[in-house]
């Protein structure tokens, strides 16, 4: 076995020091090493879209990231992006239009629709679709999600009735 | 007198009933504060990984664990005989289904491996990586035999024979004989035949199955984390095989991430973790990876249907299928897989008047991955080959389908009615559903737009599909067999000093909503707000024993007990109000949570108040009185096996016949599931099953090589959809209630999935006949769609 090696990360602004074995994927550290257990593994092979994190920035699959390579990085979980209330208009929708069921993908499908969002504040339903294509969803059908994204966009600027 | 009877549930003044309130649990989901199985740590938790068999039927000739056991972090080490004298076999039959046989199943194979992915050794170590390290040194040696793959030459002298001690590899075989169809056949006006096959698939629970079984020897219990549709169930299972007591064995269910189906069976490598939890005396933790998933979750479907209709004056008037399903070489534990095929049998042609029908059903055991009841158990396969023997009667009597199904469904007024396969249904609305549904998506003006763009070269199809769906399942259905699976359920309420009310429950949420239906019919009976309800589920020690969520019955089982047991508390409530302020109870209403005079509707004390005297200062209540601030009722439907609902979806589609691709246009659903307690949950549980239904019609599909090895056992070659891919789904209701409960509610998980896969199916038929193609298989891929068309 490689022997572990000491890395620094910040996540969601708390600066984290830990060992962690160099096979070790972004994801498993989270939920293992540091306890934030609200980023999903899904398929670890980075199809299902479920352990999506943001990592400087971008987001990225927690799963075919490796721990070590957030040596050094900043690194945002939806725990984080809940707390600081970043997303909170974009939960309210999913909330209001019941675009969660199980839940197991939410906060990854919440992390990508504010990446969208910020790429493009006024995307059309096409546009939410292909973003979110990236991220699977079992139960809803994607509809809700979809309405759910498309309202908080409009809410977020302006342009809602 | 005047009558003093009290509002219906449906009309008090502050009912839920009806109304799309937000689920309660859902703002911690979207804040990543869920409690999923696989996020519970406990102190010296072990991780097991499972060595699995490579071969789809194999004899074991040795297992060398030694290499393995010196790895890094192991603490144990199992294989099957070991495991057997810790956890039982069991075999999944029940009584009802005369002659199903299977052999027994071992949670680690013993002697001989049947299927690719079968768990062969258990590897306990400190943490997954380390197990999972250790499983790649154990060295198991195999002698291949020759494997059953395929379900048509199952049954053949020549096959192998999986269980020996079985004689054969026909698991169940049912015939059902009613009316005189060679008759019926023989005075058709039109007949038209179809050989039809549908693809094995599985759910793709996007939570792979996980528990953290934890034996503590000092208090002598057994607690199971699980990720669960069933805790009462597998308390029992767990209990039954592993020697402990049932009453000291705990099941523990938080959230769940999807289920559909996947998460309610007796699983080989659950049973193994559970065993190893008692032999080790420390907490044991599996979490199935995607690709254990895909060779280990069940799978379903995977039948082949020869199929018959008889048209005369215009009307269905028989039906003949031959229905074979190959299931994997055990029949899984304890609901069977003789279910599915008994459902195709039973449900085939459900929605029509005829009286005719012949149908031969087999299930054989062969060497794929088990195979068990998944969302809408043989639904779509029963709808599928009725909906396309419909379509191709009319095409054959040139007939409109839509005309040909008008004049056949079972009439409004006809009942109740007895199908012609001895399904009994109580009240349904086919014929008032249908023409909503014609007027819904604009049947004639899409007829009408397809025949101008085939002018221009687009080839566009609608597909309809009548369907029922089986919900609120009576003791008929697996109890009656000797399964240890209630079909009751039940709700307990109370009230407390602070007004709140917490209901407990044993049907169980996966995200459904169930937890925001008992809430609002809970509010709805006692005369509270919403935010004054709590609801507790998935605890065997803290809810009332029952059966859990599945085949649709949560609304329609746990919402009944919810109402009769929120009616007897406010009864309490009442009495005990009526005693504090010395009027008479049917004086009293209780309305927002306060005691009210039900004529002039003024407040005469607050619940919380009220529960404030009962708790606290119980010396002010008169003498005699006896407060009881707390009710349980359950609920089992009885008069029907089962409460049928009825709907139809319809599909809008575009075939490029040059590259086969498939384009959903549009999707609209007419559905008639009873008394709709939250608009919003049923409709989104309708959209999710009609995705899944789309899946088995467009993507999924579980393929395996001739030597019994899943090809694509990974997301990213199992296709599931996805959002670009998906049409927004229009869903319209009628409400024909059950009578037999107060609520009047039946199920609605499953609709979606029942009937999604024929309205697609018909639509890309009706969308290529008129370039001479016709598939006759779902999925349907881009390829299928191109040979039908004589292109590859």
């Amino acid at each position: 076995m490689t022997p572990s090696r000491e890395i620094s990360v910040t996540v969601n602004g708390e600066r984290v020091t830990v060992r962690v074995e160099p096979r070790k994927s972004l994801v498993d550290f989270l939920r293992e090493d540091i306890g934030l257990t609200g980023s999903h593994v899904g398929c670890e092979q980075g199809v299902c879209g479920a352990c999506t994190v943001r990592l400087n920035g971008a987001i990225v699959r927690g799963c075919l990231t490796l721990a070590v390579q957030a040596d050094g990085a900043e690194v945002w979980t939806i725990e984080g992006v809940s707390d600081s209330g970043e997303i909170a208009a974009l939960q309210q929708a999913f909330l209001a239009r019941n675009a969660l069921q199980c839940g197991f993908c939410t906060p990854a499908m919440l992390l990508t629709a504010a990446a969208l969002l910020k790429e493009n504040p006024a995307p059309t339903r096409p546009e939410i679709r292909e973003y979110l294509s990236g991220n699977f969803c079992r139960c809803t059908g994607y509809q809700a999600i979809v309405d759910a994204v498309e309202s908080a966009a409009s809410d977020m600027t302006g342009a809602g009735s | 007198m005047t009558d003093k009877s009290p509002l219906s549930i449906h009309d008090l003044p502050n009912s839920y009933i009806g109304r799309s309130v937000p689920r309660p649990n859902t703002r911690r989901l979207a804040e990543g504060r869920g409690a999923f199985t696989d996020d519970l740590t406990l102190a010296r938790m072990a991780h097991v990984a499972f060595v699995r068999s490579p071969h789809a039927h194999a004899e074991i000739k040795s297992i060398d664990v030694s290499p393995a056991e010196k790895s890094p972090g192991v603490i144990r080490i199992v294989a099957g005989e070991e495991m057997a004298r810790h956890c039982t076999p069991w075999v999944g039959v029940l009584t009802h289904l005369k002659g199903l046989k299977s052999a027994p199943q071992y949670a680690l194979a013993v002697g001989r491996v049947r299927w690719q992915g079968e768990p062969v050794v258990a590897v306990v170590a400190r943490t997954r990586a380390a197990a999972e390290d250790a499983a790649a040194l154990v060295e198991v040696s195999y002698e291949p035999l020759e494997p059953v793959v395929d379900m048509e030459t199952a049954l053949d002298p020549s096959t192998p024979v999986l269980h020996p001690e079985l004689g054969d590899n026909l698991a169940f075989e049912r015939i059902v004989d009613a009316g005189d169809v060679d008759a019926a056949f023989a005075e058709a006006d039109f007949v038209a035949d179809e050989v039809l096959h549908f693809g094995r698939h599985t759910g793709v629970t996007l939570e792979p199955r996980v528990l953290v079984a934890d034996y503590n020897p000092g208090a002598g219990k057994l607690t199971v984390h699980m990720s669960t549709q069933a805790p009462h169930m597998m308390k029992n299972i767990f209990a039954t095989h592993t020697g402990i007591d049932e009453d000291d064995v705990r099941v523990i269910c938080k959230d769940v991430g999807g289920s559909f189906g996947i998460k309610i069976h007796t699983y080989p490598d659950d049973m193994a973790a559970v065993a190893l939890s008692v032999m080790l005396k420390r907490p044991v933790k599996f979490v199935a990876d995607r690709l254990e998933s895909f060779v280990s979750d069940i799978h379903a479907r995977d039948h082949r249907v020869k199929a018959k209709i008889a048209v005369r004056g215009g009307r269905i008037t028989a039906i003949e299928i031959d229905d074979l399903t190959g299931i994997g070489p055990y029949s899984v534990y304890p609901r069977t897989s003789a279910v599915e095929c008994n459902q195709v049998l039973n449900l085939v042609g459900g929605p029509y008047d005829f009286a005719n029908y012949r149908a031969v059903g087999r299930v054989v055991l062969q060497n794929k991955n088990i195979m068990c009841q998944y969302r809408a158990v043989g639904h779509p396969v029963a709808f599928g080959v009725t909906e396309a023997l419909v379509d191709s009667a009319a095409r054959a009597a040139d007939m409109d389908p839509a005309e040909l199904r008008r004049n056949s469904l079972v009439p409004d007024d006809a009942y109740p009615y007895t199908g012609a396969s001895g399904i009994r249904f109580e009240a349904l609305s086919h014929q008032k559903s249908f023409e909503k549904m014609l007027q819904l998506m604009d049947y004639e003006g899409l007829r009408a737009e397809q025949a101008r763009l085939r002018e221009n070269g687009v080839y566009r199809g609608i597909g309809l599909a009548a369907m029922i769906e089986v919900t609120n399942p009576s003791p008929m259905f697996y109890g009656v067999g000797g399964a240890h699976i209630s079909a009751r359920d039940g709700v307990t309420i109370r009230l407390d000093p602070t007004g709140g009310v917490t209901c407990a429950t044993g049907v169980t949420e996966q995200g459904q909503g169930t937890e925001a239906m008992i809430a609002q019919i809970a509010a709805s009976a006692i005369g509270v707000p919403l935010e004054k309800v709590r609801v507790v589920t998935g605890d065997t020690e803290t809810t009332p024993y029952g059966g859990g969520t599945w085949a649709s019955r949560g609304a329609g089982i746990a919402g009944e007990a919810a109402l009769q047991a929120g009616r007897a508390l406010r009864g309490n409530i009442l009495a005990v109000a009526a005693a504090m302020l010395q009027a008479e109870a049917d004086t009293l209403d209780i309305r927002n949570a306060a005691v009210v005079d039900t004529d002039s509707g003024s407040e005469r004390i607050t619940l919380a108040d009220l529960g404030k005297t009962v708790y606290f200062r119980g010396n002010e209540l008169p003498d005699g009185v006896s407060p009881e601030l707390v009710a349980t009722r359950h609920y089992s439907p009885r008069q029907y096996p089962f409460a049928f609902t009825n709907g139809v979806q319809a599909c809008w589609l575009e075939v490029d016949p040059d590259s086969g691709f498939v384009q959903l246009l549009d999707f609209w659903v007419v559905e008639d599931c009873g008394t709709v307690i939250n608009p919003q949950l049923v409709d989104e549980q309708i959209r999710g099953g009609v995705v899944q239904g789309i899946g088995a019609a467009l993507y999924e599909h579980c393929l395996y090589d001739d030597q019994g090895n899943m090809r694509n056992a990974t997301m990213a070659d199992y296709l599931v959809p996805m959002a670009t891919e998906m049409p927004d789904i229009t869903i319209e209701h009628l409400e024909t209630p059950t009578a037999e409960s107060v609520l009047g509610a039946k199920g609605v998980g499953e609709a979606g999935t029942a009937g999604a896969p024929a309205a697609v199916f018909n639509a890309i038929n009706d969308a290529i006949g008129v370039l001479g193609g016709k598939i006759t298989a779902i999925p349907a891929t881009p390829e299928s769609i191109l040979k039908a068309l004589g292109k590859v």
